[in-house]
């Protein structure tokens, strides 16, 4: 039922404005209210503080249906749930909870989630935003990048060093309202694709956080940071999953439609074997997801599921739409017809939320340690 | 104010349909079932009632026990409780049988307005709700476009599109109603709408507990039968005519004539 109402809501609201969304870059407003509306916003948090309560497949089924529709609608969805909402309810204080949680759910707030610096990308443990204690304040100074939402969100969650470890564990997570002394968006970012979704600059200079906005113990902003990322990646499968069923779906339209040659081009083996790879790849990414999904929502460790899941997902992403422009030939290579979106879309998928190399990384980290 | 809204499950629209090899009916297996989308025009209608005065909407459906899933559809949308009959016997009920389980099933229920779909877009039948309305003798008013409710009179104003304009009547209430899919626009159902409605109990009646008696229902009771299914005729491939204006036309015109006949 999840299912089938997020596909009636992406295919009667989302789908039929995404190709001016994307052409015109502008913020899904009206989409996001209603979204909200129907409890999309905070589908991991509990009922009793406003969410929905989903359990984790639900959550990715519902992700892989917007991002059918549209990337960057759904890319900003996602980071509200994964990044924001969901690590304040895992590691907020009951204040916290009760302050942040309802206006993240029901739309009247917009987070984001500030890890990147320009000098820390991959290596995110190597950040160098400080915090220092004044009084009962922390005070935050230095430069994020690449941050999604960064312009509309109001809730941020910054990961700043608070100690003088070098590494994951001088890092502690505090939540900055957009309204506190001292943030500002700085450069706002023009990309490839999920247009609608703003990618800006945060600024931090000397930004004034009360001591409750500190998120979980100090020191442990590394551990929130990469735990947070784990549940991210699940919905960065379910967004490659579903920019990849687009270019499937258009292309076994379109194969069928097309004539060349007297015939419909579907007919020609060459074809038949690119939609049936497609088709393939999609349905094994997509149970790699599900099984991610499953292990989380079992309460164990999903590392390395999560990251076999975007990895895998993101490049199947990549490669489904680089062949669906092919099955259009030149048509695909026009803004006229869908595939050339999506085919802008899918890259974002190999890099955010950990690269392909890092995700590999991170797997075979997890296998050799077994071994030891 | 206290509303029943009929609910059927059938097969999606967009889904392909196969007629079973003897014609019998259709093949059910792997087939995508939902709420008749009229159905969830009727809920909607009685949602935004009761959020205006008050009350609460009970679905109740007839059918095997897959049919639930059309009832959490609409439970999930707002409705407070669903009821769902079932029973062996009713298999082979005709419209009319189906129509005698609502009515006993809803005389049990306080109602002051019954609200129907049209018709449900698998048997296009439109005769339910119509004799719902005759075995509990209640007035009605079929595929009402536009619905306003006169609390002080005790009574509701609807319009009817009918060749060349609109007919405006005013029922009495208790009354039955049966919606045309332009009255309104069903909300989708919530996350929370859906996670209550997973929670939520239906009902399971049999024909026992209404006190219905088998011979008047079900296959024997049927006044109509269905003798075969068939599938529509394959759409034949267009013809084109490739000649001149002048040509093309006069051919255009002598097809229209002698083999379309519309001429
Ligand atoms: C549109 C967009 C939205 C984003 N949204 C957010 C956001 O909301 N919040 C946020 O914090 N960040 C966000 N990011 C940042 C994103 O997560 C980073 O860009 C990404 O992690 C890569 O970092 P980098 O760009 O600095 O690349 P680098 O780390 O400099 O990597 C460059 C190349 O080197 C490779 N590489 C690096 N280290 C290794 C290694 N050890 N082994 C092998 N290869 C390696 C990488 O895989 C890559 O190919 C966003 C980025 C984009 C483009």
């Amino acid at each position: 039922m999840v299912q089938s109402m997020v596909r009636e809501f992406a295919s009667r609201e989302i789908l039929p404005a995404a190709a001016q969304l994307d052409h015109s870059g502008t913020f899904p407003q009206e989409i996001l209210k209603k979204a909200a509306g129907l409890g999309l916003m905070g589908m991991l948090v509990p009922e009793s503080y406003g969410g929905t309560g989903m359990d984790a497949i639900s959550y990715v089924v519902a992700q892989e249906e917007l991002a059918r529709a549209s990337a960057g609608v759904q890319t900003i969805i996602t980071v509200n749930n994964s990044l924001v909402a969901d690590p304040i309810a895992r590691y907020g204080t009951e204040a916290q909870k009760r302050n942040y949680l309802p206006g993240l759910c029901n739309g009247i707030r917009l987070g984001c989630y500030c890890l990147t610096e320009p000098s820390s990308g991959s290596d995110a443990m190597s950040l160098s935003t400080s915090a220092r204690r004044s009084g009962d304040e922390w005070v935050l100074r230095g430069t994020k990048v690449f941050v999604t939402n960064g312009v509309e969100a109001d809730v941020c969650i910054v990961y700043a060093r608070t100690g003088p470890d070098a590494g994951a564990r001088g890092i502690s997570a505090f939540i900055v309202e957009k309204s506190f002394p001292g943030i500002a968006v700085g450069k706002v970012e023009k990309k490839l694709g999920i247009k609608c979704s703003s990618t800006s600059e945060i600024l931090l200079d000397d930004c004034r956080v009360p001591e409750d906005n500190l998120l979980g113990e100090p020191g442990i902003g590394g551990k929130i940071a990469l735990s947070t990322l784990d549940g991210g990646r699940l919905g960065i499968a379910g967004q490659a999953i579903g920019i990849a069923r687009a270019a499937l779906e258009d292309s076994v339209a379109y194969a069928t439609e097309r004539l060349q040659f007297g015939r419909p081009i579907g007919e020609f083996q060459a074809i038949q074997w690119m939609l049936a790879d497609m088709a393939t790849r999609i349905e094994a990414a997509r149970l790699l997801m599900y099984r991610a999904a499953y292990v989380r929502q079992q309460g164990q460790r999903f590392t390395k599921e999560a990251s076999m899941a975007k990895l895998f997902a993101s490049e199947t992403a990549m490669w489904t739409t680089h062949k669906a422009v092919q099955i259009h030939g030149g048509y695909g290579y026009l803004q006229d017809y869908a595939v050339e979106r999506y085919f802008r879309d899918a890259k974002i998928t190999e890099i955010y939320e950990g690269t392909s190399e890092i995700q590999r990384l991170v797997i075979a980290r997890n296998i050799l340690k077994t071994r030891q | 104010m206290n509303i029943v809204v009929c609910v059927k499950q059938v097969p999606d629209t967009e889904a392909p349909i196969r007629i079973r090899p003897d014609g019998s009916g259709i093949d059910e297996s792997g087939l995508n079932l939902v709420m008749n989308y009229y159905d969830e025009h009727a809920t909607e209608a009685g949602l935004r009632l009761k959020e205006q005065f008050g009350g609460s909407v009970t679905l109740i459906g007839v059918g095997p026990e897959r049919t639930k899933e059309a009832l959490r559809t609409g439970l999930a949308m707002g409705a407070d409780e669903a009821i769902l009959v079932s029973d062996v016997a009713l298999l082979g009920s005709d419209h009319l049988g189906t129509a005698r389980v609502l009515a006993a099933a809803i005389k049990t229920l306080p109602h002051d307005l019954i609200i129907c779909g049209k018709l449900s877009t698998d048997d296009n039948a439109a005769i339910v709700g119509p004799a719902l309305a005759e075995l509990l003798g209640l007035p009605q008013a079929t595929a009402i476009a536009q619905l306003e409710v006169d609390t002080s009179g005790g009574t509701v104003v609807v319009h009817r599109e009918v060749e060349g304009g609109v007919e405006v009547l005013e029922v009495p209430l208790p009354a039955l109603l049966t919606v045309e899919r332009s009255l309104n626009e069903p909300r989708y159902p919530s996350l929370p709408g859906i996670m209550k409605a997973k929670r939520k109990e239906i009902k399971t009646m049999s024909l026992a507990d209404l006190g219905v008696e088998v011979p008047s229902v079900g296959a024997t009771a049927a006044k109509s039968a269905l003798t075969r299914l068939v599938p529509p005729p394959k759409r034949q491939a267009g013809r084109m005519i490739e000649e001149d204006a002048e040509k093309a036309v006069a051919e255009i015109v002598a097809f229209l004539k002698n083999e379309a006949k519309v001429l």
